[in-house]
């Protein structure tokens, strides 16, 4: 593991809309705290849950999944099963004690730069308040 | 072991600036498997490119790390760098160092340089365990849709008919022409807008590669490139086209009068009607909703009087299945509601009128019959739902500083005793001749006046017209009578445009028209595959620029379709038999019904058509087992990034 003294924060994009987003953010040069790291994927429901276990395993302080619209997903309904994936999965951290602003599930489309910014310096804000994970089992 | 090479892009400044890039070059070249690592000032260019298939050849690299800007910016420049050198595009991984590192973080050089090692050795950590994927190829045919049947969709159905393709052109309202059809003259060259559409209009249904579907709305779409599935509703015009003379008999009799929209409302039109005096089909239409004979047969007058017994009461509407390759979003603008704006006045005073009311006043003026007095004073109110945020449109509409140049001469022209003012907020004349017509218009003595008029107000006797403003070039408070004020309104996205971008999931611009997939490099492309944007429905723009949009579409459209197959990404799912238990989770996952169980024996073995998968990868996510996996993605590539990240 690495230096600890900053927040770290894995960001899972879908590649259509919120990659888009987050890129848009860069080119509008929308300030945000560089300390978070983006995982690229094709869909939003690409992302397993154990991945996000794996993550925090990993020393994430938090992890944000970020998809199409609903109803603006680029194949279908893709962005529906994360939703009842990282809902459920939410459930279960909670029962670990895990602080729910940790684990963070939004919406981006390709055009919202300064959206995609406003939800990374708040997940950053909420996480270095409550500083690296501890789990205690 | 790979052997991977690691290139640090400078961008010119634009990643140098904020990152340290030597460091970051220095941090990848102590890590496993990499052979080289270098920073070069713009890798995209033709010697950085050369740099690389060099690199490969001389050190017989199996796997490239590109550290610069987005993927999707430059990705497939560096795909193809890498598939000349005879590898497989799919061991190129870029880090985004730019869009996600040194642009947002500009504020905090150390940090960044930190991020971008991280990005760099995620990236490294992936290409470790890239596969030497090759690209599919996929067949496609040659059958376009294309939305909307303004001067946008017209142009773009001609070049693809005239090149062979087989084009579907739809249209909601009885003729295609759309707002053009309205216009006087054309800044600002004053060519009639009528009698150069009409020639293009009437091309559109001699041509034997188009189909032409008036009156028409798409009702669902789905599929994707090269299987588009497109569902249509024809509405019934009541009228055979093949019979219908055009006598006009029938427009003498019928006794429903409603507001002509053609006309903007300044005329009354019949039930049965003319859409307009260029319509394409050229054909009566009976309005159903104001048709007083329908349901149940009260007034037959029409159809007493029609001659060639063109007129049939038992049409219904008609639907059309289609399947298409490429499609063409062509929807247009409307113009923005004044009556939003109520300081001016519009739909209140009789005397506040819209910029595309005067088009029409111009034209009939032109033709001797005029709808109106328009009196001698008359003002221009430039940035009406533009450029406002109390009306929550920011953008400018690029066309109204123009039109208002065109129209105020026009009029000025046609009778120089007239006074005409325009008020404005910054005159754009931006487009080839138009800061000469702009300077025109002033020798011919139109006023112009720097500032936003804050009030209209009427006199409730004179009907006369008070306007407010501030000169802000001399500072004067100016309030002065006007007989007419012209609302120069800008353009908003069509109505119609959501619910068909929605069936495509086509994402939007803050503004609300449609984004395209780059603003500089791919304008006319979407992000989704195989449908362009042409026209105003991207964003305002005037008529020469929607005409080369609609031709840039329609070539675009033709590079994917002309060879007859296109390479589709071999980012598909797999399964690897000897974990896959047959549970079938993935089956029920899959969006496209790519995957069904293969049974043989007691075994039960989930099976991925290629053709069918798009590549989401919720397959992969699902799987219990981890039999299911995505290429180019799978769990492992995605765990070895978490822990360079991390």
């Amino acid at each position: 593991m690495k230096n600890n003294s900053n927040p770290k924060i894995i960001v899972f994009c879908c590649n259509w809309c919120s990659y888009a987003g987050a890129d848009g953010a860069g080119v509008a040069r929308i300030k945000i705290k560089p300390y978070f790291r983006i995982i690229r994927t094709m869909c939003s429901s690409r992302i397993d849950p154990e991945l996000v276990l794996e993550a925090f395993e990993k020393g994430a302080w938090g992890v944000v999944v970020l998809g199409c619209h609903l109803g603006d997903c680029h194949y279908k309904n893709g962005n529906y099963k994360t939703l009842r994936r990282i809902n459920l999965l939410k459930k279960t951290l909670k029962q670990f004690g895990i602080e729910d602003e940790r684990l963070r599930l939004d919406w981006i489309s390709a055009s919202e730069g300064a959206r995609f910014a406003k939800i990374v310096n708040e997940t950053v804000d909420a996480i270095e308040k409550l500083g690296p994970l501890e789990v205690k089992m | 072991m790979a052997r991977i090479g690691v290139y640090v892009c400078h961008c010119g400044g634009n990643i140098s600036e904020v990152i340290d890039v030597k460091e970051v070059a220095a941090f990848a070249g102590e890590k496993s498997d990499v052979v080289i690592a270098k920073d070069e000032t713009h890798m995209c260019s033709d010697v950085g490119q050369q740099l690389i298939l060099n690199d490969i050849k001389e050190h017989k690299l199996d796997k490239v790390v590109i550290a610069a800007c987005s993927p999707q910016f430059q990705g497939a420049t560096f795909m193809r760098t890498v598939e000349s050198a005879g590898l497989s595009p799919y061991v190129m991984e870029m880090a985004n160092i730019r869009e996600q590192c040194s642009w947002p973080h500009f504020d905090f050089p150390k940090d960044a340089t930190e991020k971008a090692k991280d990005l760099t050795d995620m990236a490294i950590a992936k290409a470790r365990l890239d596969e030497s994927l090759k690209k599919k190829m996929m067949p496609i045919g040659k059958r376009v849709l294309i939305v909307g049947g303004g001067i946008a969709g017209i142009q773009a159905a001609l070049d693809l008919g005239d090149a062979g393709f087989k084009v579907y052109l739809v249209e909601k309202d009885p003729s295609i022409g759309g707002h053009m059809t309205q216009l006087s003259r054309t800044f600002p060259t004053e060519d009639c807008a009528a009698c150069i559409l009409s020639p293009k209009m009437a091309d559109v249904p001699v041509n034997p590669n188009i189909e032409l579907l008036t009156y028409s709305e798409v009702k669902n779409i789905e599929g994707f490139l090269g299987n588009y599935e497109v569902r249509i509703e024809k509405k019934p015009t009541y009228v055979d086209p093949a019979k219908c003379t055009c006598c006009d008999d029938c427009v003498d009799v019928c006794p429903a009068k409603v507001p002509n929209e053609y006309e903007e409302g300044l005329t009354t039109r019949k039930a049965i009607y003319l859409p307009n005096p260029i319509a394409v089909p050229h054909s009566y239409v009976i309005d159903v909703e104001s048709c007083l004979g329908q349901v149940p047969l009260a007034c037959t007058k029409c159809f007493d009087v029609c001659e060639p017994g063109a007129i049939n009461y038992d049409q219904y509407a008609e639907e059309i299945n289609i399947t298409v390759d490429t499609i063409i979003m062509a929807t247009g603008f409307e113009i923005f509601d004044a009556t939003q704006k109520a300081v001016y006045g519009f739909g209140k005073y009789e005397n506040v009128i819209t910029a595309m009311d005067m088009e029409r006043l111009i034209v009939h003026g032109a033709e001797g019959s005029p709808l109106r007095a328009t009196g001698n004073r008359i003002a221009f109110i430039q940035c009406v739902g533009s450029r406002d945020e109390q009306v929550g449109n920011e953008n400018c509409s690029r066309i109204c500083c123009m039109y208002a140049t065109k129209l105020s001469q026009l009029l000025k022209r046609s009778d120089p005793k007239r006074d005409i003012y325009v008020f404005y907020t910054d005159l754009r004349a931006y487009g080839k001749g138009f800061e000469e017509y702009y300077k025109r218009a002033q020798g011919d003595g139109v006023k112009f006046i720097r500032g936003r008029v804050a009030e209209v107000i009427e006199n409730s006797k004179t009907k006369k017209l008070t306007l407010k403003v501030e000169d802000t070039l001399t500072r004067n408070i100016i309030e002065s009578e006007f007989d007419l004020v012209v609302l120069s309104v800008g353009l908003r996205p069509n109505g119609g445009t959501d619910k068909v971008a929605n069936m495509l999931r086509i994402s939007k611009s803050p503004d609300g028209f449609l984004q395209e997939a780059h603003p500089k490099f791919r304008p006319v492309d979407t992000l989704i595959e195989g449908v362009f944007l042409a026209g105003t429905v991207q964003g305002p723009k005037d008529i020469p620029d929607t005409v080369a949009q609609a031709s840039a579409a329609s070539s675009r459209a033709i590079r994917l379709m002309n060879k007859g197959e296109y390479e589709a990404e071999p980012i598909t799912a797999t399964v690897d038999e000897d974990i896959c238990c047959g549970c079938a989770i993935c089956v029920s996952t899959c969006p496209y019904d790519a995957i069904k169980i293969e049974v043989s024996g007691d075994r039960r073995v989930a099976e991925v058509n290629e053709m069918l998968c798009k590549g989401c990868g919720s397959c992969a996510a699902a799987c219990p087992s981890g039999a299911s996996q995505q290429n180019w993605f799978k769990t492992e590539q995605l765990r070895a990034m978490l822990s360079a990240a991390l």
